[in-house]
């Protein structure tokens, strides 16, 4: 981010009291608690699908609500890791938690890459980088042959967690995505509280500044670059499970744009924005399959929406009613 | 006649000349991005989108009016050219006060209402655009077979590019643009109309976008997404040749089209990911551009 324009990922950014506030850990309590019921009551393959896009959206707010990087490319590491998850479940008869470690692995290696590589340019510089190098893993997936081409790797089996529970069933699966994810969001928190978060986010709103307070900046960004990365890598991981498949779409530039804007419209540099923004679309796109081209249509008029008149996002707007960082 | 390699200098030629009409588009595409850049400080996301508009609206025009290929490649850079000055005036001049950012995301959105809106409404088969009768055809250069239209594909794009070049380098009108680029206010001081100056170079910068979507009509069928994946590749050369100078977004693209052309003779699995690999590449040793100024 340059110096000069003004810090608009604020909203989260006031100083906060020592410890955790008393609102946040209410919030997660409800939420667990409603995802806990949910299954009964709402379809569980829906809802593991927000689920999924819930952490994917949050690890991409990781890196652009709270290092201020805008990643286009993060379909790149949520595709590949859904690539490798269903290649060991399929291929290699691996058990689930050993395959979503795999691919968990495998998005954290390639962040590595991708990520030393576009931490050497800023601003939109950074975002074209990383969208090239996601469309060069397209490519590379379009191609290579462990990845079924067009037809993605299909029938992935969901297999037994540590060799002993059955995962067919929906309801049983549920309850592993929902400790999955649940694990992720707490992760992310907790990195966001950290003293390597504030850090992150001083060198978010003032990179010149941290350079000369002797932070090794190039070091923070890639380290969370990496972990935004595997967070991503986890949840295409476990999408991979879920719905049984790895598919092109998994790694498609639409996807990477999906989910900045699942981002952007629950708020960016929000705790529970990327969750918020990942229900709305998830279930928009259920709700408006049949009209096709038209959901697409509908995804671009919410971006200009949002970048226009609504940039603090849902959660950002709630939060500014209620003047607590949400 | 000589053998290069082992490859028949056919192929060797046939390639190269892909790659020198991809490099065409490459040219025209970065030169539009950099244009807008120069004066915006946005990145264009929806120039892929323009582009395939041009080559939309000189179907339409053709089928619907009437206007040949010769009239429509003078018309639809003015009429999409037009509705990115709206698009400008309307959405994007309300977002230079904040982050870059938000001009990168706002043009993606755009680009997803517009290929959505003309998938919409013709489908996602591609419709033909048949080559004008003055340009059918082809001509034997002896080493290979050159059809008419490819060459004076690169031809144009070429003359655009220098056009575009001579009037922002050697014209007074130029002068204020880079003027403005360095230091909006004080031209703003010096009487010239800076916002209005901004909104025609968007506007020249997407007509640009259009005029290469008629240059492509012909060769690739049109379609809604024949723009998207096309601007990812711009985007890459674009990081490759660095915004700053329009010199060196031209050299860049006609130059990785022919290194991709020649990729395509050597090693064609690697054809279609040898622009990333040169960026990764320039991001190791220069990571400002090959024609960048250090940001």
């Amino acid at each position: 981010m340059s110096v000069t324009t003004e810090t608009t990922y604020t909203s989260a950014s006031q100083a906060m009291p020592i410890g955790t506030p008393r609102h946040h850990i209410i919030i997660f309590a409800v939420l667990l608690v409603l995802l806990l019921i949910a299954p009964f009551v709402l379809y569980p393959v829906f809802i593991m699908k927000i689920l999924c896009f819930a952490l994917f959206a949050s690890a991409l707010n990781l890196l652009l609500g709270f290092g201020g990087l805008l990643s286009f490319g993060h379909a790149a590491f949520f595709g590949s890791a859904s690539y490798v998850t269903a290649h060991a479940a399929k291929v290699w008869g691996l058990t689930p938690e050993v395959a979503i470690l795999l691919g968990t692995v495998a998005a954290a290696f390639l962040g590595l890459v991708i990520g030393a590589l576009a931490i050497r340019r800023q601003g939109i510089y950074f975002a074209m980088v990383t969208l090239a190098f996601a469309q060069m893993i397209f490519f590379f997936a379009l191609q290579a042959p462990f990845t079924g081409g067009e037809d993605g790797i299909q029938a992935v089996p969901r297999g037994d967690l540590f060799g002993l529970i059955p995962l067919a069933n929906d309801l049983t699966l549920y309850f592993v995505v929902l400790t999955i994810v649940f694990g992720g969001l707490l992760a992310i928190y907790r990195i966001i509280h950290s003293p390597f978060g504030q850090v992150l986010k001083a060198i978010r709103d003032n990179e010149p500044r941290s350079i000369s307070l002797g932070y090794k900046v190039n070091r923070y960004k890639l380290a969370v670059f990496v972990m935004s990365a595997s967070l991503a890598g986890m949840a295409g991981s476990t999408k991979a499970l879920v719905f049984q498949l790895a598919s092109l779409t998994d790694v498609y530039w639409t996807m990477s744009g999906e989910v900045v804007l699942m981002t952007l419209l629950g708020g960016m540099g929000t705790i529970f924005g990327p969750f918020v923004g990942a229900a709305v679309i998830v279930t928009m796109q259920n709700y408006f399959a049949s009209f096709g081209a038209w959901v697409t249509i509908m995804q671009g008029t919410i971006f200009v929406i949002s970048v226009l008149l609504f940039r603090e996002g849902i959660v950002g707007v709630i939060s500014r009613w209620i003047k607590k960082p949400l | 006649m000589f053998e290069l390699l082992g490859i028949p200098p056919q192929a060797l030629f046939g390639q190269l000349l892909l790659g020198l009409i991809n490099g065409s588009f490459y040219a025209l595409l970065s030169l539009g991005l950099a244009v807008i850049f120069g004066l915006l400080n946005i990145i264009n996301f929806s120039h892929g989108a323009q582009y395939m508009m041009g080559a939309f609206v000189a179907w339409m025009g053709l089928t619907y009016l009437g206007i040949p290929y010769w009239g429509a490649l003078v018309v639809v850079p003015l009429v999409v050219g037009a509705t990115g000055v709206v698009i400008e005036r309307l959405m994007i001049s309300r977002l230079y006060h904040l982050d870059h950012l938000y001009g990168l995301l706002l043009t993606f959105g755009l680009a997803l209402i517009i290929q959505g809106l003309f998938r919409n409404g013709f489908g996602v088969s591609g419709l033909p655009y048949s080559i004008p009768p003055q340009l059918s055809g082809g001509t034997n250069l002896g080493f290979m077979f050159l059809p008419n239209y490819r060459g004076w594909v690169v031809v144009a794009s070429l003359l655009v590019c220098f056009g575009t070049w001579f009037a922002i380098e050697r014209t007074r009108l130029g002068a204020y643009l880079r003027a403005a680029t360095e230091n909006p206010t004080l031209v703003g001081a010096f009487g010239i109309n800076v916002p209005r100056m901004i909104t025609l170079t968007y506007g020249f910068g997407v007509a640009l976008a259009a005029f290469a979507g008629v240059l492509a009509a012909p060769i690739y069928s049109v379609n809604p997404n024949m723009g998207a994946d096309l601007i990812i590749v711009v985007f890459a050369v674009v990081v490759i040749g660095g915004m700053g100078s329009i010199l060196g977004a031209i050299l860049t693209g006609f130059g990785l089209g022919i290194v991709e052309g020649l990729t395509k003779v050597f090693y064609p699995e690697a054809s279609s990911v040898a622009i990333f690999v040169i960026m990764a590449i320039v991001l190791l040793v220069k990571p400002a551009g090959l024609f960048g100024r250090t940001a």
